[in-house]
């Protein structure tokens, strides 16, 4: 049955385990021994052309073994080889949970390669500004978007890695905030933020109300702090062509 | 069915980042580029607009690797409905893939894998092909792959099995000539035998690349030129098939593009030969 030697093929793919070679007979040993590296090598270069930083961070070592131990668990699944890097940052959480500065370091390479992808959008125009009714507003941010919480210098480590300096010592921040990535354009952008960002761009993609933008920052820095860190964060986000849309 | 299929569309290139530049800005002389698929099957970003940029300068081909057509557990819908929104889209001139597997059970091994030539084969290659042809409104062109492995227990030569599934589905075929050479020496096979078994008239579209000596049998890496035996077999061919679109495909080591240029040059000038014979004999 066609099926049971696609099945047995699997098999030696993902064990080279020598009772799935013999399936095929003696004479097939060579050929199979240059699809299974076909199959490792092509795993292999996907996941360092995914994380090329992660790649410097850790060293060329640390990370083949850990693109090995990946690839070893996690046979492929989908159609497009783009999406098998997605579960990676995962493996290096489970093979270093006392490394958050290499999770995060991860996260932010994934999240860069998905906005370089993602769906187009157009950022709002300021020309709309002056006619929108603020107290109904409801802002669309970029479907690139992508944010997670920051707990480690991270973001300063990609981007001396990016700009081939020596990066820093992975360090905890003083105070938590929060990664976001996102594309403008065809440029896909970086930044680190502060709690209460962090918190109004979660806020804003739960609920799209600049009224309750404000009143959320209100209840945190008081009505006056509060309704001009709203406008100020409204500007930043205008200005970076994260918000492309508004809807009355 | 056929007939949607251009029979002769002059010499193109693969298409690949490295010469994105010169394609958009400077006056590269080819007649089509070829893509792979599954590299512009995304939501947006600069893929998609550069590959919209080129169209308006070239006639652009399709060709993927992930259609699977030899799954026995059949073909992914969603899969087939992402390449015709972008077959459509940007009104491409084939749209092709290999006649090999890589996806059983949700696996999915991301390489070119064999298919052993018996009759459950053809049935099934046959099937999923005229499924295909049916979500994608159009005849595909199947390429021969370059094979490492043969199974013991086949009904019949790889020449035939595609001779059967051309006749059977009206799919057309895309001839790769160093994949020719390749599997041929991996299996003691003979080249010219698997040019005279093809049915010659179903050939839209001919590859040449390059390939490599592994530890035991040859490796079809497309990162060096096209070697001499490879342009002889393509010599032979093009004596057979008359004049077919062809293209130099090199996806490692990648050259500057006015090498790969000079490369197209032979098969231009191989072409031409084959035309003035012709015109001669007439």
């Amino acid at each position: 049955m066609l099926a049971d030697l696609q099945r047995d093929f699997r098999s030696w793919l993902v064990s080279a385990s020598d009772d799935a070679a013999m399936r095929f007979g003696a004479g097939a040993r060579a050929g199979l021994a240059v699809y299974q590296n076909n199959y490792r090598g092509q795993l292999v270069d996907c996941l360092e052309l995914s994380f090329p930083q992660v790649r410097t961070w850790m060293g060329e070592e640390a990370f083949r073994a850990a693109a090995i131990a990946h690839i070893d668990s996690h046979p492929p699944h989908a159609w497009t080889l783009d999406a098998y890097a997605r579960d990676f940052p995962a493996t290096l959480a489970a093979i270093y949970p006392d490394n958050p500065d290499l999770q995060e370091l991860a996260w932010i390479e994934q999240a860069l390669s998905d906005a370089f992808v993602g769906p187009d959008a157009e950022p709002l125009s300021l020309d709309l500004l002056a006619t929108i009714d603020w107290d109904a507003a409801r802002l669309r941010l970029t479907p690139t978007l992508m944010s997670r919480p920051a707990t480690t210098n991270a973001e300063e480590i990609w981007t001396a890695l990016q700009e081939e300096r020596v990066a820093p010592e992975g360090t905890m921040l003083v105070e938590a905030g929060g990664l976001i990535v996102w594309r403008r354009g065809f440029v896909s952008y970086l930044k680190q933020v502060d709690a209460i960002e962090y918190e109004a761009v979660l806020h804003l993609g739960r609920d799209g109300s600049f009224a309750a933008l404000c009143g959320m920052l209100a209840d945190r820095l008081g009505e006056a702090d509060g309704v001009a860190k709203a406008g100020a964060l409204l500007a930043n986000w205008l200005g970076g062509g994260l918000i492309v849309g508004v809807e009355d | 069915m056929s007939a949607f299929n251009p029979h002769f569309s002059g010499y193109g290139l693969g298409l690949r980042k490295e010469h994105y530049r010169d394609f958009l800005e400077t006056d590269v002389p080819v007649d089509f580029v070829e893509v792979i698929s599954e590299n512009f099957m995304v939501e947006g970003g600069q893929p998609r607009h550069i590959l919209r940029q080129v169209r308006e300068r070239y006639p652009v081909a399709l060709h993927g690797v992930s259609m699977s057509i030899g799954s026995a557990d059949g073909l992914n819908r969603d899969y087939l409905r992402r390449l015709r929104a972008l077959a459509d889209e940007i009104e491409s001139l084939y749209v092709s893939d290999h006649l090999s597997w890589s996806r059983i059970d949700g696996f999915n091994s991301h390489d070119l894998l064999p298919i052993p030539y018996t009759e459950e084969a053809l049935d099934l290659v046959c099937a999923n092909i005229s499924m295909a042809q049916d979500v994608l409104g159009r005849p595909l062109l199947f390429e021969n792959p370059s094979s490492y492995l043969a199974f013991d227990g086949a009904a019949m030569t790889e020449w035939e099995f595609i001779a059967a599934m051309s006749r059977r589905t009206g799919c057309d075929l895309l001839l790769d000539v160093n994949n020719i050479f390749v599997s041929a020496t991996n299996h003691g096979l003979d080249a010219f035998a698997f040019l005279d078994g093809i049915p010659a008239d179903r050939v839209r579209q001919v590859h040449l690349a390059g390939h490599s000596q592994g530890r035991e049998l040859l490796i079809d890496t497309h990162d060096s030129p096209v070697c001499e035996d490879v342009w002889s077999l393509y010599a032979r061919a093009i004596s057979l098939l008359g004049p077919v679109a062809t293209m130099i495909e090199r996806d490692d080591q990648i050259p500057p593009l006015a090498e790969l240029l000079e490369e197209l040059s032979i098969a231009r000038a191989i072409g031409g030969a084959r035309r003035v014979r012709e015109a001669e004999a007439a």
